[in-house]
């Protein structure tokens, strides 16, 4: 116990000292999400919208205002014919025109299912999809409001394609997965250079020659390590909630639990890593590939594990972030109890166990 | 402390890396208070057999006790008995002179009466009186090291490693690390210590040279020089060396020269040789000689006749 408090003060103040370190550590991830968040969200808001309003009545005027004020849709012009639609779209002046037809205000009026179009360039699938969403759901919303009831609120000539988000809240979404990201970045590099850099200097091989077990040296090292993660997983969540709009339906203690039990695995990983790395350009070599490209890429993250090839969704199977996202968003987006999250919870305890038995079976035998 | 028990006893301890010998059969006891060097050139297999006699790498065959503690059935007790102070002096950096101490006083276990005390005293010994709030970092060579001694005896072991405790020091901050040895020493506690400064081997109780490996020399120095008896070493300085040496050898009765410095040694095959015999072919070939002289055997002549005789070259 004394002896891994001495390990846990001894760490500290390594880092502290490094304040450079620590300032990465604890403030890049929250960059990051600014960063992407941004990215992200620019992407799919202020979408340049022509409008061709061949009706001018007070409903097609409505429909119009419901385009702008969604903020989804910024209108860049007013046009009269289907020729100046094609030049706008053409010369990328406009994204997406709205048209609605002669007899749209008379049909709502008579409940008659009226039409309206939009076209969309459709350069970038991903864009155009969205934004058939955004206007699908605009022009429903506009519908309900413009008839005050059901049945048949205007429905649009295209078909509507699948869109994940019915909230129209992409970065929300991705929101999640950025926690992921980032805390893999800072726990499994951190642990693992930690060590590593104590192997390159030597300090690591007098500390072995001391009476100190595995264990107790393992937690003094850790534990550091994952206070900070913690904070750091703190300050991007209140950054999303800030910035984004980030809501918290469930429950704090849930989120907790989630988060420590991801750290932990994250924290395993650098430390098994470090036991098999010697130079701290191999280790983060090794981060990159068992921890970065899998979170990014295998854990429903970016594309949907659902649509991945066979063979790639059996690997997600091991990867941490897969069931952490599933965990977070349910918390944080949905507001799901924990114990509808119990498989979730399960998983990502058996992989931090597991890395940290593995880990410090390895630093033991390394000691011989 | 009793002198005439043995702190160290090593039997037939071997290691292997892969099919890699680094250490063969190595057997040899260190008395109490002893203070015991061991030489070899760069990659003899000193680290490793220290690292084996610390509980730190487990030996491929062969045993030994510290301490009367098996290392390979009980490495963690040998842990708490001795000290070690790696050949890097590995501190910690980051951390100011203070806080190296606390920390290792910390894994060593000590309470925090005990380790006020011998931080007091590691404070006093090294000399670092008034700097124990500057980094590690930022200490010159010489407190570098006694910090990392002083950090290595906090616990106040029987028995120390010391392994190139010396290595890039200024020789003034070398004569003051042997003196703390040698107080250490007198206080009862036993020193293994290596180097490759054979200046610094004369200051051992006993030596034992180690190449490839295999353990070629052990006793005092005065012991291991014993090699030499019957064979006069002629020290010879003249104003072409490489030329004298190689005419040298082809002399009857030369066993071997080498260069030291830009004096040769010229080692006899027995007393019948006479001086005159070696100059006279020198001076015909018109190599002017300085001076011709017998010199007792220094570690260095044993040392180079060792590798000799296990066919070998230094490294
Ligand atoms: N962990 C290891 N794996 C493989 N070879 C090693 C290992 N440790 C040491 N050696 C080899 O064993 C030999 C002896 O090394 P070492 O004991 O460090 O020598 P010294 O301390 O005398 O310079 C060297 O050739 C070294 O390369
Ligand atoms: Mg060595």
């Amino acid at each position: 116990m004394r002896k891994a408090l001495a390990v846990y003060r001894k760490e500290w103040r390594q880092i502290l000292r490094d304040r450079r370190t620590l300032l990465i550590l604890v403030f890049v991830p929250a960059f990051f999400l600014l960063l992407y968040g941004y990215a992200l969200n620019w992407d799919i808001r202020h979408i340049a919208l022509a409008v061709e309003d061949r009706d001018n009545s007070p409903e097609s005027r409505a429909l119009v205002s419901a385009f702008v004020n969604s903020s989804y849709f910024d209108q860049v012009a007013l046009i009269h014919s289907p020729a100046e639609a094609e030049r706008l779209l053409d010369a990328n002046e406009a994204r997406a025109v709205l048209v609605i037809p002669e007899r749209f205000g008379r049909d709502v009026t008579n409940g008659v299912s009226p039409q309206v179009q939009v076209l969309i360039n459709g350069d970038n699938a991903n864009t155009a999809t969205t934004v058939i969403g955004y206007a699908t759901s605009i022009v429903r919303g506009a519908g309900v409001s413009l008839r005050g009831a059901p049945p048949a609120g205007p429905r649009l000539s295209a078909e509507p394609r699948i869109w994940y988000n019915p909230e129209l809240r992409s970065t929300l979404f991705l929101v999640p997965g950025l926690i992921a990201y980032i805390l893999m970045i800072t726990a499994v590099i951190s642990t693992a250079l930690s060590i590593v850099k104590e192997k390159e200097v030597g300090t690591i091989e007098q500390v072995r020659m001391a009476p100190i077990g595995t264990f107790p040296f393992v937690v003094g090292k850790s534990i550091p390590y994952f206070l900070i993660s913690l904070t750091s997983a703190a300050l991007i969540i209140l950054a999303a909630m800030a910035l984004f709009g980030l809501p918290m339906r469930g429950n704090w203690l849930s989120l907790l639990l989630a988060l420590s039990l991801f750290i932990a695995g994250a924290l395993g990983t650098g430390l098994l890593i470090s036991t098999a790395a010697d130079t701290q350009q191999v280790a983060f070599q090794a981060a990159m590939l068992t921890s970065f490209l899998p979170t990014l890429m295998l854990s429903g993250f970016i594309f949907p594990i659902s649509s991945m090839p066979r063979a790639l969704q059996l690997i997600t199977y091991v990867v941490p972030a897969r069931y952490f996202l599933v965990a977070l968003r349910g918390i944080v987006l949905k507001g799901t109890p924990l114990w509808l999250l119990a498989p979730q919870m399960m998983a990502l305890t058996i992989y931090a166990l597991a890395m940290l038995a593995l880990a410090s079976v390895r630093l033991a035998r390394e000691a011989r | 402390m009793d002198k005439n028990r043995n702190a160290i006893e090593v039997r037939r301890l071997t290691r292997r890396f892969g099919g890699f010998v680094a250490v063969s059969d190595v057997s040899f006891d260190v008395r109490e208070g002893e203070i015991f060097g061991f030489l070899g050139s760069n990659g003899a297999g000193k680290s490793t057999t220290i690292r084996m006699l610390c509980g730190l790498l487990a030996p491929t065959s062969g045993h030994a006790t510290v301490g009367g503690v098996d290392v390979t059935r009980d490495p963690e007790g040998v842990k708490r008995r001795i000290g070690y102070m790696s050949q890097r002096f590995s501190l910690y950096e980051l951390l100011t002179v203070d806080q190296n101490i606390r920390f290792f006083g910390g894994i060593y276990g000590l309470d925090d009466a005990r380790l006020a005390e011998r931080r007091r005293f590691v404070i006093d010994m090294a000399g670092l009186a008034g700097r124990e709030q500057t980094l590690a970092r930022d200490l010159a060579g010489g407190w570098r090291q006694r910090l990392a001694l002083g950090c290595a005896i906090l616990h106040e072991p029987r028995i120390l490693f010391l392994d190139e405790p010396t290595g890039g020091v200024d020789p003034l901050s070398r004569r003051h690390f042997w003196r703390l040895i040698d107080t250490l020493s007198q206080s009862g506690v036993t020193v293994l210590v290596t180097t490759h400064y054979l200046d610094e081997a004369e200051r051992c109780h006993r030596v034992a040279l180690i190449h490839a490996g295999k353990l070629a020399a052990i006793g005092t120095t005065t012991e291991v020089k014993q090699i030499f008896s019957g064979r006069p070493i002629l020290e010879i300085r003249t104003d072409r060396p490489v030329d004298a040496m190689r005419i040298l050898d082809a002399t009857s009765g030369v066993e071997k020269t080498s260069l030291f410095g830009t004096a040769l040694h010229v080692v006899l095959r027995g007393r019948d040789v006479t001086p005159e015999r070696l100059v006279s072919p020198l001076r015909a070939q018109g190599i002017a000689v300085e001076s011709v002289a017998e010199v007792a055997p220094s570690l260095e002549d044993v040392f180079l006749e060792v590798i000799d005789r296990a066919g070998g070259t230094a490294a």
